[in-house]
Order: structure tokens, then sequence, then C-alpha cells
């Protein structure tokens, strides 16, 4: 299968300057114009390992992102997120493009893909059972994600839960893992081995950078897994590493409060919830140093 | 021009959408997706039991897409459920309009439609009891500054659109179909004289056939705002065929367009459906239908302007007028709202003084 890796720089550019490229995440195959450097070297650095598509007439999402015109080019330069000629958000800095694709394509996900039960959640997997990690930002979700992905779990997303109505099943949808702040330099000591974009400051976000994903998950992205943990993490400094469980209606609702299309789905939504508390154990889990999880993580047993 | 996007196609033949390449659907999609009409070639394909055989790449967008629209349907007639308890007590006779009253009466355009009002008509001495009994049910007004209040209350056939607070939903509470302000004013009694209720409901009515048409056509053609205009004349076209076998439906269009003076937006409902849509119409509704037909300049500058704001907004069904067309058909819905003095009055305040009240 060809890679982006196969293309040099140059190339790369070209391509994303002209026709664009069709990149495959996970089930989804996003077509990519783009002619700003800062976004041509993001998916040169961080979507090496993932599938080119070459002779395809068929995309997803079509995805340009583009510097708008007027003089603030000059002096304040922007870019601009189109969805299919549709410019649907705000434009930012030009510095933040890349970062904005990502947010850009998550969206895109997150706002259509209606098969799947969405939730905002990081999910990793080992040995065919996945763990959810559904939190709000600043929870230490990300953080905990990539310390795991270091550690040989398998990245589904960091992000986005896809939960399959039809069966329950989860989805992978292996995109960079996005750190922020503090959480960048944590990482780049925890992990030295791993590969970040470049920092960018001053985004809504606050300092952001963007980790490469192990190639073995991008190989593996059509293995989906069945769910076995639910778990709620929660940074605190200095505390001690407690795992505790949870009642299941309490672990239903929580994740029904980070879903981003619980309600749009009905009853199928209901059900594809329920089916995956059912099969889960869920926890509460707080912690202040990543060895400690890694740790407790490399313990969990699903339920029998 | 463009040569006939593929959205079009697929509502005059749905039976071809099973031929299409996997290019061709990537394209259909994008301009589906860009009308909003990806839930309603969804549903076009299940009529007519070709959902199989689309390529499963594209076929997952349309599920995509019906996810959202069985909700959507299941959400109006909570809505209307609600509607319906606030106007309880005050017995007032509510007629539901466009989108809410497809679904409501299970008429062919609410499969797939997706809309994000619901709009009512009562009578207009109604008004005020309507507006305070929606409120103490929880709708508030959207429009606070002063000018939109009169512009609305003095000028317009509506309230200011209301939200409700808890579920964010819209309601548009009409007492006519057209400005009060308006060249043509269609007398909303006649219009609610011929109403029928819908099955089931004592308290709820929808317009009679041809009324129902009519208004989608008033909608459409006296309004500013195109970027659903496609959508909308798909539901001219879908109430057209549903209408089509009911005794004298045809020959009563016209007849009630001339009654209610609405001849011209009939023509034109009429026109575009049989050239973007190729509607089956009778030949004697289309000669009858010429009465409403504009000077042959006005109607060359309509087929250009129409021809063009009817279609997607996409870059494969625009061209270098596209644009113009759109704009020039915004001051057009403005100029036949309001007479000129009141027109300049309006757009010379909405230049200079609300901008700063934002």
């Amino acid at each position: 299968m060809l890679t982006v890796s196969a293309l040099t720089r140059s190339e790369l550019g070209a391509r994303l300057q002209q026709a664009g490229i069709h990149l495959q995440t996970g089930a989804f195959i996003t077509c990519l114009q783009t002619s700003i450097p800062s976004v041509v070297d993001g998916i040169g650095l961080l979507y090496a390992d993932y599938p080119l598509l070459e002779n395809t007439d068929f995309a997803d999402f079509h995805i340009r992102l583009t510097r708008p015109r007027g003089i603030r080019r000059w002096f304040k330069p922007q870019v601009t997120f189109m969805y299919d000629g549709m410019s649907l958000f705000k434009p930012l800095p030009l510095d933040q493009a890349f970062p904005m694709f990502e947010w850009g394509l998550n969206w895109c996900v997150s706002s259509r893909a209606n098969r799947y039960l969405i939730i905002h959640a990081a999910v990793v997997e080992k040995d065919g059972y996945a763990a959810i990690l559904p939190a709000p930002p600043g929870s230490g979700k990300s953080t905990l994600c990539a310390a795991l992905v270091s550690q040989g779990w398998r990245l589904f997303s960091d992000e986005l839960a896809l939960i399959r109505t039809i069966d329950g099943r989860l989805v992978p949808l292996p995109r960079p893992i996005s750190l922020k702040n503090g959480s960048i330099d944590i990482i780049r000591r925890y992990a030295p081995q791993a590969i970040l974009s470049r920092a960018v400051s001053d985004t809504t976000k606050g300092t952001v950078a963007h980790l490469k994903v192990p190639a073995d998950s991008i190989a593996r992205a059509e293995e989906v897994a069945r769910p076995a943990w639910v778990i709620f993490p929660k940074y605190e400094a200095d505390a001690a590493p407690r795992l505790e469980p949870i009642p299941r209606a309490r672990s239903f609702m929580r994740v029904a409060e980070n879903a981003f299309n619980y309600s749009l789905l009905g009853a199928s939504g209901f059900d594809a919830l329920a089916s995956i508390i059912d099969a889960s154990l869920s926890y509460q889990f707080t912690y202040s140093k990543l060895d400690d999880a890694i740790e407790i993580f490399s313990k969990l047993k699903p339920l029998a | 021009m463009t040569p006939q996007p593929l959205v079009l196609q697929a509502f005059r033949q749905p039976e071809r959408l099973a031929t299409l390449s996997l290019a061709d659907w990537d394209l259909l999609l994008r301009q589906a997706g860009s009308a909003n009409l990806l839930a309603s070639i969804c549903a076009l394909l299940d009529e007519a039991g070709l959902l199989e055989r689309v390529p499963p790449q594209a076929r997952e967008h349309l599920e995509w897409a019906r996810a959202h629209a069985e909700r959507h349907i299941q959400a109006v007639h909570w809505e209307v459920t609600q509607i319906q308890k606030a106007l309880e007590k005050i017995e007032a006779p509510v007629i539901l309009l466009k989108g809410a009253a497809y679904v409501k009466a299970s008429l062919p355009p609410s499969r797939g439609r997706l809309f994000s009002d619901i709009d009512i008509m009562i009578p207009k001495a109604l008004l005020g009891e309507v507006e305070a009994a929606l409120m103490m049910h929880g709708w508030a007004a959207t429009h606070h500054d002063a000018y939109d209040q009169r512009y609305y209350r003095t000028w317009m056939h509506e309230l200011p659109p209301m939200q409700h607070i808890k579920r964010l939903s819209m309601i548009d509470v009409h007492h006519a179909i057209l400005p009060e302000t308006a060249a043509v004013r269609p007398d909303p009694e006649k219009l609610r004289a011929a109403a029928r209720q819908i099955n089931g409901y004592d308290d709820l009515s929808v317009f009679a056939p041809v009324d129902m048409v009519l208004h989608s056509a008033v909608h459409l053609f006296y309004d500013g705002e195109l970027d659903h205009g496609l959508r909308d004349l798909i539901d001219i076209h879908g109430l057209l065929a549903h209408f089509s076998d009911l005794p004298s439906f045809w020959g009563d269009l016209v007849k009630r367009a001339q009654e209610l003076e609405l001849t011209r937006p009939l023509f034109y409902a009429l026109r575009y459906s049989v050239q973007l849509l190729h509607t089956p119409i009778p030949e004697a509704t289309m000669v009858a239908a010429q009465i409403g037909k504009p000077n042959s300049f006005l109607l060359k500058l309509m087929d250009q302007l129409f021809g063009r704001a009817l279609l997607p907004t996409h870059a494969s069904c625009s061209d270098w007028l596209t644009g113009t067309a759109r704009g020039m058909l915004y001051i057009r819905a403005n100029w036949l709202r309001m007479p000129p003095f009141l027109l300049a009055r309006h757009l010379f305040h909405k230049a200079v003084f609300s901008p700063k009240t934002k």
C-alpha cells in the first residue's frame, strides 16, 4: 500500500497544491488541498505512514486550507478551513493552519458520521479489549492516552470514540494526538523517541503540538475491538493513584454527556451506549504520575 | 450555463441513480450536501428500492443523513406537541405551515427534509394572546432591537421569531402569508376557511392542497433567501406529484391563484419545476397558468436569475453570474415586500443605525 512517505517533500507539496491528495484515516477518506507550507510539513511529518490513495474518485470529506484574500494577507496572515468550497469557521492566524486541519477534520467526522455513536473520548486497545477514556478538556486525557500508546497500547483515537451502532464495536480512527501546554514537555520527557509537530502557541486551547501515531496503530486501523473499560481520568497534582469503580448508571450518564450525537441517534444511540456500559467495567481514575497510570492500566482485567 | 447538475437528474429519474459511477456519487453527494438534500436522496432511493445498489462508500453518507432526518422528524412531532400544549387554553385555531405541515400531514416533501423553524398561522386578532401563551411556556423573543420589533409588528406578516429558552427551537407565528406592506396580500381568512384538519387532531390544520402549493410558491418566489431554493422547489415538485390524483386539483390550482392574486408565483413555480425537475403537469394547466406570465423581457431575465439561484450553492453548479443572480433576487424580494419609499427607509436604517446597536 502506498503511503504518504513515498513522496518527497516537494512532490507532496506539489500534489497538495494541485489536485490534492486522498488520505485514508481509519474508515474515512479525505481529499486535502492546500499550498500552505506548515500544513504540507505537518502532513509530511505526522501522516507519513497513512495510506495515500491513487486513482480514486471518491472522498468522504473535501477539505481545502487557504489564505483568505485581502490586505490582512500582508500584515496578519490568516488561514480558512473550506469544507467543499464553504467556509464554516472563522479564519485563524496562519500559524495555526495545521492544528486547524486537525480540528476541522474532527468536526467533519463528529458532525456527520451518524452510523456511529460518537463520544468525546480517547480510546486505546490491548489484546482485543478497548478502554474508553471520556473526559472534558483539561482532565489529562490526551496526555494519558499518549503515554499509554508509547507503552504498547494501540491507539484508536485521542478525541473521538466511534461506536458502531449495529454491533457496539469500537472502530479505530487513529490520528495524531493533540497535546496542550504542559503536556507537550511531559510527553517529550516521558517518551523521548516520540515525534511531535512544531508547537503552535496562542491558540484557543493554548499551545498545541501533535504527536505522531505509531505505525502499527495506523496499519491495524481496520481491526475493531470490543469495549472492556470505561475510565474517567483525572489528573490531580501529587495525588496517589486511585482506581475507583463507579456505578453503571452514573457511568452511562457521564458518557452520554460527552457524546456528540447521543440525542440525535435516539433509540439506537441509547442501545449502543447501553451495550458499551453493559460490556465494560467503569472506573474513576485519579493520578499524578504517568508511570503509576501505566502500571495500573497494565493490570486491568476485562469483565469475565 | 453549467451542464445539468447530477442532483437535478436524481430527482427527475431516481431509477438512474443505480447506474452512477463512484465519481458521479462523489459529485452528487457534494451537490446534495450543499443543498441540504442528502436525506431526501436517501428517501428517494429507499422508495424506489434502490438503496442496495448504491456503492457502499456513498450509501454510508446517505445513512448518516437518514439518521439526522429521522431524529428531525421526531423533534418536529415533539415540538408541535409542545406548541399545542402552550396554546391549549386559548383555543387558537392553529394552521401549520411548510415543513411542520408536511411532517404532520405525512406529505411526501417531509421525507428527508431538514428545516430549522416551525411556522404556524393564527388569526391576527389572537396574535397578542398567542404570543403571551408562548412566552408563558418558555418561548422568548429573539429580536430585542426596537426597530426590529417595529419592522415585524407593523410591517411584516409575522411576529419577530421566538426561540424556546431550553430547547432552543424556533417558532415563527404568522397571521398572513405575505407582509402587510406587500402589493399583493392574499386574504388569510380565505386560506383559513379552506384549511383541512389533520387526521387525529381537532386543534391543528394545514392548508388545502391548492393553497399549500400556492404558499410554497409564494415563499420561494417572493422570498430573498434562496439558500434553500432547490429544496423548496423540490417541495413543490413533490406536492404537485402527490396531489396530482386528486379530482379537480389541476383545475382548481389556477382558479385559486387568480382568486388570491398569486398567478405570478404560481407561473414561476410550475415553469421552474418543469424546467429543472421535469414535473409532470397537464398541458391545460400549463396553458392556464400563462395568465401569470410576465412580459417576455422580464421572463428572459427571470430565467437567467432563477436558472442559477435555484441550483445548489456548490462550485460545480455555479458560473460567474451565480453570485450576481442571487444578489439581484434578494433585492427583488425586498422590493416585493415593501413600497419603494418604505424599503429605502428600511435599508437606510439597517445600514446606518442597526450596526451600532449590535
